[in-house]
């Protein structure tokens, strides 16, 4: 992965006031910054010290909220370093699982939306998509779709609201789609709308205000706080960083079908417990997201 | 028992102690804003400090109770009329059965608490009765209180009875200009120097955005960030970052024009550098400023917001122990 393979060599730490640790594992994205950061997350999720009370992994930082009382900062701070330290140079590990995302690109209803803010995009006269399309130089929507949903994503984070998966697709960087932001957020964005913005593809878990380039949207509901489905039976949340994501287009008579059965309270998702490797995956990013997705489709 | 929602005023929700443990999955604390108020309010009744309560905003709402029960108003300052007669504030008092109470807009402070013996009886979500309306659950059926809504009443405990009260010098004191401590941090090194002296110099504003989610601020000299080719991932505007964590009482500036102090409801990440923290101590002044309120920030040490931490610890000990009885 060419660039992104180089971290700084420690992390930069900042206290959040009385109560929080910001880390800072790399100023840009890369894979390598947010595995080291998931490495650094769990292995203090083991340890389980008193005092801490949360822990926040995101794209190429984490954050942890403490209760000063229970750990002096200064402790919480050397324990940090100390386990970043000890990472060395190990394989970073992860088990996780694939989990296959439908999407209708191109679909009426945020194509109604970017029509409605269009006065708020950098290119009033094209669509989201046609516009991502052609400053990522691709030849035409269709391929441009091809290369969103042919290689696999990282969650990377989760939140701004609840439940909202940020993704970081798992491809050389100079194969990364990046997109603007709207000139201006948008105040409305349909629920589950597919979007993007920077490096970075999100869900829309909940309708509301918007800034990301608005692509389609999934059927798949991925949150649900009266959890009606059998995937969010344990958690009104879906998604969780580290979960690996490959989106599957596919046309409006299948959304429609989907849809029904997301009704009826029968739908469900392709998912597979799988183990990534950050070594063997940098190695040959190609040849491991295909054995990936053998594992998605249980070949 | 039940209290009727006759009018809902600006801004009024079920809040508790809040919701922590699922940041992680941008789900926020939550809870009443001024969480000191919610202590004084729920002890004045004999509840446990952390029960639910209605939390209303600037202006209150008019309520109506089909039984007995026993109430106490804390926070901002505004007149409690009960069928039309003034009633105390920070005092626990009697209700009857098709008693109303009602309120005038509030002369100082944001955001009262209005407790209950017995506490709001809405379903615990994720540990918590506290309302989080970005996602639409938690509090009464997940969003502000509405006209005709119905709030179920938990049973009193042998505690409650009218007519506690606090020595005065115990209350908070609410006033329109408030200093904010601030822990410098996170991207503060990315400000240049002149901005560094004008954030702590200038005297801001409380804009009209200012809600359970964050307060924005205005009238402040802009902020300006050192140039910089931008990170991959980042976004071009030197006030962008990887999107990243949030943390409470963290400051963060777009476009270094105006700053938001996120609060109890807050997104939980997002992608603009934050340049420092309002401490723990003071999260609860800012759930009492108006919009023109004004607000100074002074920069303290980790050192100094450990002690204003454990002296605000005391003065909620100090409460307990005169409520105890």
């Amino acid at each position: 992965m060419t660039a992104a393979t180089t971290l700084p060599a420690q992390a930069r730490y900042s206290f959040g006031g009385d109560e929080h640790l910001f880390v800072e594992i790399s100023e840009e994205m890369s894979l390598p910054a947010f595995f080291k950061g998931m490495a650094i997350c769990n292995e203090l999720r083991r340890r389980a010290l008193p005092g801490v009370t949360e822990i926040c992994p995101a794209n190429a930082a984490y954050l942890v909220r403490f209760d000063p009382d229970a750990i002096a900062p200064g402790t919480l701070l050397a324990t940090l370093k100390e386990i970043e330290a000890g990472l060395g140079e190990a394989d970073l590990q992860l088990q996780t699982r694939i989990i296959e995302i439908p999407v209708l690109y191109n679909d009426p209803w945020t194509h109604e939306t970017l029509m409605r803010f269009r006065e708020r995009h950098q290119d009033p006269t094209s669509t989201d998509i046609e516009y991502a399309a052609r400053i990522n130089g691709h030849a035409s929507v269709d391929a441009f779709i091809e290369a969103h949903s042919s290689a696999p994503w990282f969650v990377s984070m989760v939140g701004f609201v609840a439940g909202l998966p940020f993704l970081f697709q798992m491809v050389e960087r100079e194969r990364q789609i990046q997109v603007p932001k709207y000139l201006s957020p948008r105040t409305d964005t349909p629920k589950l709308t597919l979007g993007h913005g920077g490096c970075f593809s999100c869900i829309y878990s909940v309708r509301g205000a918007g800034g990301y380039q608005m692509f389609g949207v999934t059927p798949a509901p991925i949150f649900d706080p009266a959890q009606r489905l059998s995937y969010l039976k344990d958690l009104m949340v879906f998604f969780r960083p580290g979960d690996i994501v490959k989106w599957k287009p596919i046309d409006r008579a299948e959304y429609d079908r989907q849809i029904a059965q997301v009704e009826a309270g029968t739908y469900t998702l392709r998912i597979a417990p799988v183990s990534f490797s950050l070594k063997e995956f940098l190695a040959n990013p190609d040849g491991y997201n295909q054995q990936l997705l053998k594992v998605l489709h249980g070949d | 028992m039940a209290i009727e929602v006759i009018k809902p005023g600006l801004a009024t929700s079920v809040q508790d102690a809040g919701r922590p443990g699922y940041y992680n999955l941008g789900i926020p604390l939550s809870g009443a804003l001024d969480q000191q108020s919610l202590v004084l309010a729920n002890l004045l009744v004999g509840n446990d400090e952390g029960a639910a309560v209605i939390e209303s905003t600037l202006l209150g709402p008019e309520l109506q109770f089909d039984a007995p029960a026993l109430v106490a108003i804390t926070g901002a300052d505004a007149k409690i009329k009960l069928n039309g007669n003034e009633m105390p504030r920070n005092e626990s008092f009697a209700v009857h059965a098709g008693d109303k109470l009602s309120f005038d807009f509030m002369k100082l402070g944001a955001r009262m608490c209005i407790a209950v013996a017995g506490g709001i009886d809405v379903p615990v979500v994720l540990g918590s009765r506290s309302t989080y309306g970005l996602g639409a659950f938690g509090g009464f059926n997940g969003r502000k209180l509405l006209a005709g809504d119905s709030l179920p009443v938990g049973t009193p405990s042998a505690k409650a009875r009218p007519g506690r009260k606090v020595d005065a010098a115990l209350l908070p004191v609410l006033t329109k200009e408030v200093a904010l401590r601030v822990l410098p941090g996170i991207y503060f090194h990315r400000l240049q120097e002149v901005s560094v002296q004008s954030f702590f110099a200038d005297t801001w504003t409380v804009g009209s955005e200012a809600d359970r989610i964050g307060y924005r601020y205005k009238n402040g000299t802009p902020l300006k960030f050192l140039d910089r080719k931008p990170p991959f991932g980042a976004g071009d505007d030197p006030s962008n970052i990887v999107d990243a964590g949030y943390p409470y009482g963290s400051i963060q500036v777009p476009g270094g024009r105006e700053p938001i102090i996120l609060h109890r409801d807050a997104v939980s990440g997002g992608g603009y550098a934050m340049v420092g923290t309002v401490i723990s101590a003071d999260m609860d002044l800012i759930a009492q400023m108006q919009p023109n309120h004004k607000a100074r920030f002074v920069e303290v040490d980790m050192a100094q917001a450990l002690e204003a931490r454990a002296e605000r610890r005391r003065h909620i000990d100090r409460l307990r122990a005169a409520l105890a009885a």
